[in-house]
């Protein structure tokens, strides 16, 4: 395929989703059906794309790959900047190397399977809900146009960010999903709790929504500065030009590497929010407000992954920053974020009784270790771990979204509508009940704890360990750091997957609820079918050569190989300019690693089953580890009280702020007080104005009219009446007129006079 | 050997005694008495002018011949006229006679 | 010489009946100084060679105009009206627009004086009467009836005069006939 063919194509992959959004929110909305045809449309049509491009380029020399990763590159000429005449234009455009087309591979079927999904999740084809803006259980969803809209406008944006060729189109994206995210997550904007107590606590999807759209607005802010700074720094934001070799050289002379490495501090401050890393990871859970393929697709397909795949780009500049004219402070920082957040979320997860909550945490603790994972340099480990999550995590989701189904069925059943369908406490023995569910969500669980070999999430997982492993074995300490707090971690995630595995299918039926739940309808299980095929093979593209058994057999790391390409050669180049630490190199094999993953995997998932699939809970039993972990349970299961400090620390203090001064002192004292004065002033310019004109005009022409009128009394005494008078003055006037006219002709001194005045004149 | 500004002179004269009594005198008829006046000096000047540079021609005569008829037919009228103003008013005081005033 | 003297005393008679005329209170008095007056003028006509126009002065002014005044005296007198004032509010005005009037009127003879001169002088034209035939004298009428009849020169103005006459004529009777409310 001809790379102008491949270019075009790659324009109209967000192409398609995009314009879907437009056509429905103009035309399509009131047509629930029609809304939801056109949606598919958009998104089957960059699937189509969007693998075709991949493909075209994961079928490219691998030797010309890397030394011409961007395979498709084209831009338009967008804003003209610096001398208009000059002709230097900021460029917009889209680019396609190894890395763009791994992420297109995944997103595009992603997203197109929660589409799918989503039409059997809001039951279409049953009765038509009625009441807008609230769940309508059982009943299709009214506003399904605007769900699809505002999906496809979420999917369009996602596709633009992630074959965006430089940072402002990238951002650009970004911004559209935090949007879209905040319409999706509010979407059942009149909902509602009111809870007893001991129930799982819920905020209202539009104070989610806010909460969501604020807190990665904050880090929103910093990232701006950093894109700023970037165009400074660079001259350009395109990706391939700013961060090939030569002109992160340029820029470390001109700069410093420090300098460099806060830039990429700034820039990761945008991931930190945006991927709900701590501390702005608190409207991540909360986000579990919305629709369930809404949790999906921002949760694991799309917007948290844009937050790690934004720094997976900029990885060069990262790692300039980081190297050995740079701060190692950079890269603490990152990995130290990354590995904290991975393993507090996975203490929060255990003590979780929401189905979709456990999944929130789990979201936020696997993002960490891909954080963790570029912050010791595992730019592959990364970008592995990121494709593998979206699929096995999407999967998940929306497995829980359909036993959230099947538990709304039962509750429907037995006309119970108090009961929350989706604690898990209330769940039980749903193995039976949807059996389609419980293999695709077994599958995706396992793939989350990293069951060794026929997991995806094995392999990602084991790299991140590798990566980890080789960075302390080359001297730096972070690794070891690193690599201890992801285990422990992924001991955890195995052990809270089997904790939710258990309680949810395991055993028998709680409650009537789940007595009465069965199985989902097709549009709801295809979808998870087809995801859990990618959910165990997408990981065999990635196994090392050096592996005991199976490396030699499949001999290449199709994955390390492909996706390193992208920046073989910059990071060689930087290398050799003694810019980084190390060049993107194929990983020695350790058993170190190895045996890490295997043991916390399977360690995990033993604890777990032991503890609460052995001997299944029954009904109103507690929790098992409540009583043993005591007062540690509870601050897990409140999450470590972030949300009640963030309340106290930042929250009240600015709530008052705005109360009192800004509303009080600045928009009502200032800002209305000058719009008082400026109209008091018109008002009193108006009335000396109106003085003026009754002075002036009214007494004014007032007494001209009165001088008319005495003259005309004067003249008008000569009308009397009286004709002796008339011929009287006639006379003369008569007599004053001759005289004139004689005296100037013929009275020798006034003739010469006159002659005088005639002559001067003519 | 009379000049002619001798008859001019008398013409004149006896036109500004015939201007005064219009303007001066009270009752009507003494203003047409004076119109008289007036009309007699212009005829006088008529004449003089006559005799003095076209003696052979009609011109002077016939011209101060019309002015007679004229003038007779003005007082005929102008007389009628007060006579009838008299019937009215009872008054033939011109001064008292001022409807068109203002 | 005589002739000068007839001429000043002829002007001098007619000047003050005029001046009789226009300041008698007692309005038949002025009457008949404006008959007076209308002699007067007759004899300078006669002085000037215009008999005809002289016979017709008497006959017209004498004999008509001053009669017809006359009955207008008569006819709108009331009783005691010889005690009313002769003059208006304005006759002092009047006096001085007169004098006024009279003097641009000098003035004009005083700037033309070299054509009108003011002395006696045979041999200046317009200083005296020019001589003439007789026959030209006794012409004259015969000239100006012809004039009167010649389609050439003044006939038309000869035939609207009668018709103003006429129209005088019918419309002093209208105008003067007693309306039923008048007084008689």
């Amino acid at each position: 395929m001809s790379e102008e063919t491949l270019a075009l194509l790659t324009w109209l992959i967000p192409a398609g989703p995009l314009l879907a959004f437009f056509v429905i929110v103009l035309f399509a909305n009131r047509n629930r059906t029609l809304s939801w045809v056109l949606a598919w449309l958009g998104v089957f049509s960059s699937l189509i794309l969007g693998w075709t491009v991949a493909l075209s380029v994961a079928t490219t020399d691998l030797h010309h790959l890397e030394t011409h990763p961007t395979v498709v590159a084209s831009a338009i000429d967008w804003l003209p900047v610096g001398d208009y005449f000059q002709g230097t234009w900021l460029k917009m455009g889209v680019a396609v190397d190894p890395l763009t087309a791994v992420m297109l591979i995944m997103v595009t079927f992603a997203v197109t399977m929660i589409f799918v999904y989503s039409v059997g999740y809001h039951n279409w084809g049953a009765p038509l809900g009625t009441i807008l803006g609230v769940p309508n259980h059982m009943q299709e969803e009214p506003l399904l146009g605007r769900f699809f809209g505002y999906m496809s406008l979420f999917a369009g944006a996602m596709l633009l960010l992630v074959v965006a060729d430089n940072l402002l189109l990238l951002f650009v994206g970004w911004e559209i999903m935090g949007f879209c995210s905040y319409s999706l997550i509010g979407f059942w904007h009149a909902r509602d709790y009111h809870l007893s107590p001991e129930s799982i606590p819920h905020i209202p999807p539009r104070s989610a929504a806010i909460k969501a759209f604020l807190t990665t607005r904050v880090a929103d802010v910093v990232m701006l500065l950093g894109i700023v700074w970037f165009y400074r720094a660079f001259g350009t934001l395109n990706f391939s030009q700013a961060l090939s070799a030569h002109s992160l050289e340029e820029a470390v002379v001109r700069i410093g590497a420090p300098a460099l490495g806060i830039m990429a501090l700034l820039l990761f401050t945008g991931t930190v929010g945006k991927s709900a890393q701590w501390p702005l990871h608190v409207w991540l859970p909360d986000a579990m407000e919305g629709p369930t393929p809404v949790s999906a697709v921002i949760h694991a397909a799309a917007m948290v992954s844009a937050g790690v795949y934004m720094i997976i780009r900029i990885y060069p500049l990262i790692a300039v920053g980081a190297g050995p004219h740079g701060n190692s402070a950079v890269s603490w920082t990152i990995a130290g974020i990354g590995a904290f957040t991975a393993l507090m979320a996975a203490t929060i997860a255990v003590a979780q009784y929401d189905v979709k909550g456990v999944l929130a945490y789990s979201t936020i603790s696997q993002l960490g270790f891909m954080v963790a994972a570029l912050g010791v340099g595992g730019y592959i480990a990364a970008a592995f771990h990121l494709i593998t999550h979206g699929f096995f995590k999407a999967l998940l989701f929306l497995a829980s979204g359909s036993v959230i189904h099947g538990m709304e069925h039962g509750a429907h059943h037995v006309h119970d509508h108090h009961t929350d369908p989706q604690d898990m406490r209330f769940m039980g023995g749903l193995r039976h009940k949807m059996p389609v569910t419980f293999w695709t969500f077994f599958i995706g669980g396992m793939a989350l704890s990293g069951l060794p070999l026929v997991t995806a999430g094995f392999w990602s997982k084991d790299e991140i360990f590798a990566e980890a492993w080789h960075s302390f074995e080359q001297g730096n300490a972070l690794g070891i750091v690193v690599l201890v707090t992801l285990a422990v971690a992924a001991f955890l995630t195995a052990f809270y997957t089997m904790r939710q595995i258990s309680l949810t299918f395991l055993g028998e039926p709680r409650t009537p609820l789940a007595e009465h739940a069965h199985e989902s309808n097709r549009f709801m299980t295809v979808p998870l079918v087809l995801l859990s095929i990618f959910a165990v093979g997408a990981g065999w593209f990635g196994i090392p050569e050096s592996f005991p058994v199976l490396g030699p057999i499949v001999n290449n790391n199709f994955f390390h190989h492909f996706v390193g390409a992208t920046i073989y050669e910059t990071m060689a180049e930087l290398e050799s300019l003694d810019l980084v630490n190390a060049a993107i190199e194929t990983l020695p094999f350790s058993w170190v690693p190895l045996t890490a993953s295997l043991v916390v995997a399977l360690g995990g998932l033993f604890v777990g089953w032991w503890i609460y699939g052995r001997k299944a809970l029954v009904k109103d039993q507690q929790d098992p580890l409540v009583r043993p972990l005591g007062p540690l349970h509870v601050f897990l299961n409140r999450k470590w009280y972030w949300d009640e400090l963030y309340q106290v620390v930042f929250i009240k203090p600015t709530v008052s702020f705005s109360e009192k001064v800004v509303y009080e002192v600045i928009d009502k004292g200032l800002i209305d007080g000058i719009l008082h004065l400026v109209a008091l002033s018109f008002y009193k310019f108006g009335s000396y104005m109106k003085r003026t004109e009754e002075l002036v005009f009214g007494q004014a022409v007032d007494w001209v009219k009165d001088q008319f009128l005495a003259m005309t009394k004067v003249s008008r005494q000569l009308q009397t009446g009286k004709i002796q008078e008339y011929v009287l003055v006639s006379v003369l006037i008569i007599a004053v007129l001759t005289a004139v006219i004689l005296a100037v002709n013929y009275y020798g001194p006034v003739n010469e006079w006159f002659s005088q005045i005639a002559l001067f004149v003519n | 050997m009379i000049p002619l500004s001798w008859y001019l002179i008398v013409s004149a004269l006896l036109f500004s005694i015939g201007l005064y009594g219009v303007m001066a005198r009270r009752n009507a008829v003494a203003i047409l008495m004076a119109v008289e006046l007036m009309l007699n000096a212009v005829n006088i000047n008529l004449v003089a002018f006559w005799r003095y540079t076209a003696p052979d021609r009609a011109v002077g005569l016939a011209w101060a011949v019309f002015v007679l008829t004229v003038a007779a037919a003005e007082a005929a009228v102008g007389l009628a006229l007060i006579i009838s103003v008299y019937r009215r008013r009872d008054s033939v005081i011109a001064e008292e006679l001022d409807t068109l005033r203002n | 010489m005589v002739e000068q003297i007839i001429f000043l005393i002829i002007s001098a008679f007619t000047l003050t009946m005029a001046v009789i005329v226009v300041t008698k209170r007692n309005l038949f008095h002025a009457a008949l100084a404006l008959m007076a007056a209308f002699l007067g003028v007759a004899g300078l006509y006669v002085l000037l060679d215009a008999g005809f126009l002289a016979a017709a002065q008497l006959l017209v002014y004498i004999g008509a105009i001053s009669i017809l005044v006359i009955f207008a005296i008569m006819m709108t007198r009331r009783l005691m009206q010889t005690t009313e004032p002769a003059f208006n509010s304005q006759a002092g005005f009047a006096l001085v627009t007169a004098v006024i009037g009279f003097g641009i009127l000098f003035w004009v003879f005083y700037l033309f004086r070299e054509i009108w001169p003011l002395i006696p002088d045979a041999t200046v034209p317009l200083a005296s009467k020019p001589e003439l035939p007789q026959e030209v004298i006794r012409n004259s009428v015969v000239v100006m009836g012809q004039s009167f009849v010649d389609p050439a020169i003044y006939v038309l103005p000869f035939e609207i005069a009668s018709v103003l006459l006429l129209a005088a004529l019918v419309g002093a009777i209208i105008v003067a006939w007693p309306k039923a409310e008048d007084k008689a």
